[in-house]
């Protein structure tokens, strides 16, 4: 498959991946390589978004995600505004709409927004005239998170296309399972879900993904394991028993791994539980590449950030 | 080098669709040969099954052992004596013992108490939920490790659908059945009896069949939804069966099993025991109506198992009123006669059909091993002998308990010996 | 074309000799800093380092001076050595307003602090907007504003020349 990459992001936002089609999602990580040499310079900064000004607008608690976008806003020389909900206007009981609108005074010229709400991105983007960038809604999409995985294993491989890649954790309530399976199906990469019945989403096959309730089975062959971090939500130990056993079935051991093909990768999201859905000697192992998606999430958001950039125009935003 | 000849009895293996008289060669714990005449060396010991019958050794799914933690009612042991007594060669223990057997220590204790005792095999049933509460769901990929071969809660109901659902799900992992004890406790509301004519008669609180149905209908819906296997415990009434009948005909992965007792008595045997609770069962014994459709499904093959639900429980338990005593009656010893002398004897069934009933699809439907006597097949043998006729007398019971409805009832067809592993583990005198 | 490199080229070589860093901008500076460094080896034996550089991001028009939608498309920037106390020849094909040369020296300073920087074109065609000279120039063109200057190369465009028209149809 010959993807052609695009030569500009022709729209306001990125809300999901599920609007972008493969030239873009291209762009996208071409870009990024060229941005991920700023990081090696002795100055390591750009001067290109001197002047703009971008708000963090993360209505769910993060550290990394929030820190990763500001290191990319600031390396690009932009002004950053962090806004967190709690002891915020929201907490007062204001309407996301009304925190934009007030927002909106300040011409902001991007808002990075985090929510516990599928949707919320999408929705702001037709209501405000900034570039939205989704950094996760509720249980719908973390493009930025799929983008920088997706350049991790394209960096590593050469080519997303044919790659094996196995997802393994609580894919029913993932954002970042679903994005990358809506990534990597466009990129054509092969995508298997793995996760007890009771996690996985009704009739997920539609997102064109294989599924496996086992772990073992689906790392045949396999060149990419991806481990999602695994909760047990104290009042609802309705889908799985306890992250005793979590571990001994599900969980990405040494053992396990030597299943896979022998040039396999392993990647996390992060933060990770470490003894819960990954062994510590997998995740500090050879074939590791979670430090490496640290920084390649820097170069992403700064890539989004870059090619999202310009001007008022009158391109209609994505819902 | 342990060598058995089972000689010239008539064996009746569904899983081959053999009826005929043959020779059949146990060695080593398993079966070595099947034939006509084998001729075997001299340091073989010999049983003459002439006149008997020879099946696969008989499986119970669904007794209750009562060890830990009611070793009053029963222990392992005795039900193990009980059950080879009964002609069982293995059964499934349910998990309302104390400690609850909720998490895999418990399971393994069962295991090997059992093997220790070596005489029927004890596959446990693990629960649904910890503590049988409802709530959470329980450790199965552990038991499974421990050696649990399915789950359920009995004898209660999961209330919470969701929960359910997520155990049918979850359990794929592990391709392992839920087995469901179906009852709408608001329904049964306080009841002992089944909800009919007769219990307006004699002035009980009855417990109705819809209790039973839309729990049924409850959880083949979520076994559609989930693609998980459902085995429903002892049914007793004939929209459950309808239920059954569909989901199987539409391809669902969906089982159930019948108690002896369930297809003997009707509510009417209950107003004559003059309120003894030795007839109060969970579920109720029902009206002729729905026995004769329970008579139907066994015999259009709707109905997969048929089983004891073994319950037993202490004298002093039993000797309180109707209303207060608790639901059960032993069942280890009568299943077999009571299958033998009202089903075949009874002309509703076949032989072969009652042996498919007790011992090659509850080997099926639980993935057991057994329930054939192909070559290479586990050890274990049934012998029934057809024509004897016997009384039941609850004080020859190697059962601790003998709250039985089915004292001095006089029984055509009764187990012969039983067979474990190659070993002769009883015989009738 | 050959001719005029090559007089570059000792022209380049009169003033600093050849310690020095050619380093050429996407995208036909790139190809002639080659064709430099090929002259200087011919005539001194010397190999002189080459690099690339994209300015991109930091021309005075991308980010928000941009309409909507049109940012340009990132190259690479490869420098084979530290720039620090070297001298280091920016080349490019066409020296116009002198901006692109300004954001080259931008991009320059965040990388460290050389010696000198200075400037080798192909052709120098006047209408300066910032204080920018080059200081080895192939030739010298007298143009319009509105004319369009391109320069072609083999490497490149599969031929050399230079074409000078009206009505620019494409940007440099």
């Amino acid at each position: 498959m010959v993807v052609e990459s695009a030569t500009a992001l022709a729209r306001k936002d990125v809300v999901g991946i599920s609007q972008l089609d493969a030239g873009e999602i291209q762009l996208i990580l071409d870009t990024a390589e060229e941005l991920l040499d700023v990081a090696k310079r002795p100055i390591k900064k750009v001067p290109t978004l001197r002047g703009s000004t971008v708000v963090n607008l993360f209505m769910e608690p993060s550290t990394r995600t929030r820190f990763s976008f500001e290191v990319a806003e600031k390396r690009l020389s932009a002004d950053t505004l962090n806004f967190s909900a709690s002891g915020s206007s929201v907490s007062k009981g204001e309407t996301l709409f009304d925190t934009a609108q007030n927002l909106m005074a300040m011409a902001p010229d991007f808002i990075v927004i985090r929510h516990p709400n599928s949707g919320a991105p999408h929705r702001l983007a037709q209501e405000v005239p900034a570039s939205i960038i989704n950094a996760g809604d509720g249980i719908n999409e973390h493009p930025t998170q799929a983008l920088l995985d997706a350049f991790t294993m394209r960096q590593h491989f050469g080519s997303l296309e044919g790659l094996k890649v196995v997802v393994a954790g609580d894919i029913r309530h993932s954002r970042v399972a679903r994005s990358n399976a809506f990534l990597l199906a466009k990129m054509g990469a092969e995508v298997r879900f793995v996760a007890p019945a009771s996690l996985l989403p009704l009739e997920v096959e539609e997102l064109g993904v294989i599924t496996f309730v086992r772990l073992e089975p689906a790392l045949e062959d396999a060149d990419v394991v991806m481990m999602l971090r695994i909760q047990l939500e104290r009042q609802k130990r309705v889908n799985f028993p306890s992250m005793r056993e979590y571990f001994d079935f599900f969980a990405l051991t040494p053992e396990r791994l030597k299943l896979a093909a022998d040039r396999a990768v392993v990647l996390h999201p992060g933060p990770m539980n470490r003894g819960v859905e990954i062994d510590s000697l997998v995740a500090d192992g050879s074939q590791s590449l979670i430090l490496e998606q640290v920084t390649n999430g820097v170069a992403i958001r700064m890539a989004i950030l870059y090619l999202l950039a310009g001007g008022p125009s009158e391109a209609a935003s994505d819902s | 080098m342990k060598r058995l000849l089972i000689r010239n009895g008539r064996v009746i293996d569904p899983s081959q669709g053999l009826d005929q008289g043959m020779d059949v060669l146990l060695e080593n714990g398993s079966v070595a040969a099947l034939g006509e005449r084998l001729d075997v060396p001299s340091e073989t010991r010999v049983l003459d099954a002439a006149g008997l019958v020879v099946a696969p050794g008989f499986i119970d799914l669904h007794t209750h052992l009562r060890e830990p933690g009611f070793e009053h009612k029963e222990t392992i042991e005795s039900g193990c004596r009980a059950a080879v007594a009964g002609g069982f060669t293995s059964l499934c223990c349910m998990p309302d013992t104390n400690p609850v057997n909720d998490e895999p220590s418990v399971t393994s204790f069962i295991r090997k108490r059992a093997e220790q005792i070596g005489l029927a095999r004890v596959y446990p049933v693990g629960a649904v939920s910890v503590g049988l509460e409802g709530e959470e769901m329980a450790e199965i990929g552990e038991m499974v490790g421990a050696g649990a071969v399915a789950i359920s809660d009995d004898r209660r109901p999961v209330t919470n659908a969701q929960l359910f659902r997520r155990v049918l799900e979850y359990a794929r992992s592990f391709d392992i059945p839920v087995a469901a004890h179906e009852e709408d406790l608001d329904l049964s509301d306080g009841g002992s009896m089944h909800e009919g004519a007769v219990s307006t008669r004699i002035g009980l609180r009855g417990m109705p069949t819809s209790a039973e149905e839309v729990m049924v209908a409850r959880d083949v819906l979520l076994a559609e939804l989930t693609g998980g296997r459902l085995h429903l415990c002892h049914l007793s009434t004939s929209t459950a069966l309808d239920l059954v009948r569909t989901a199987k005909q539409r391809g669902l992965a969906v089982s159930c099993e019948v108690a002896a007792h369930q297809f003997v008595l009707t509510d009417e045997d209950v107003a004559g025991a003059n309120y003894n609770p030795n007839w109060k069962t969970n579920p109720p014994l029902r009206s002729a109506a729905e026995v004769e459709a329970v008579l139907q499904a066994i015999y259009d093959g709707t109905v997969d198992a048929i089983v004891s639900d073994h319950e037993p429980h202490h004298a002093d338990e039993k000797e309180l009123d109707f209303s207060d005593a608790p639901f059960g009656i032993v069942g280890l010893e009568t299943a077999v006669p009571l299958a033998l002398d009202r089903l075949v004897h009874g002309r509703v069934i076949g032989l072969m059909q009652l042996v498919r009933l007790m011992s090659t699809r509850p080997a099926e439907v639980f993935g057991l091993p057994g329930g054939s006597l192909r070559e290479g097949a586990p050890a274990d043998v049934t012998v029934l002998d057809l024509r004897a006729l016997r009384s039941v007398d609850s004080s020859t019971f190697r059962s601790r308990a003998h709250n039985t409805p089915f004292s001095g009832m006089r029984l055509k067809g009764w187990p012969a010996a039983t067979i474990v592993g190659g070993e002769i583990v009883w015989q009738s005198k | 074309m050959g001719r005029t490199v090559a007089r570059m080229a000792a022209e380049i070589l009169e003033r600093d000799g050849d310690s020095l860093m050619l380093v050429g901008i996407h995208t036909r500076g790139i190809p002639l800093a080659d064709r430099l460094a090929r002259a200087l080896r011919e005539a001194t034996g010397c190999e002189v380092p080459v690099g690339r550089l994209d300015i991109t991001l930091y021309r005075d028009d991308v980010g928000p001076w941009r309409p909507a939608h049109q940012q340009p498309v990132l190259k690479k920037t490869v420098l084979p050595d530290f720039i620090d106390d070297q001298v280091i020849y920016l080349v490019d094909d066409v020296l116009f307003t002198g901006r692109t040369i300004r954001a080259a020296l931008d991009t320059l300073a965040d990388w460290g602090r050389p010696t000198a920087v200075r400037l080798a074109v192909l052709i120098d065609r006047g209408h300066r907007e910032l204080p920018i000279a080059a200081d080895v120039v192939g030739k010298a063109l007298d143009t319009t504003r509105d004319e369009d200057v391109q320069v072609r190369l083999a490497e490149v465009d599969g031929e050399d020349g230079v074409w000078i028209g009206r009505e620019a149809d494409n940007g440099g």
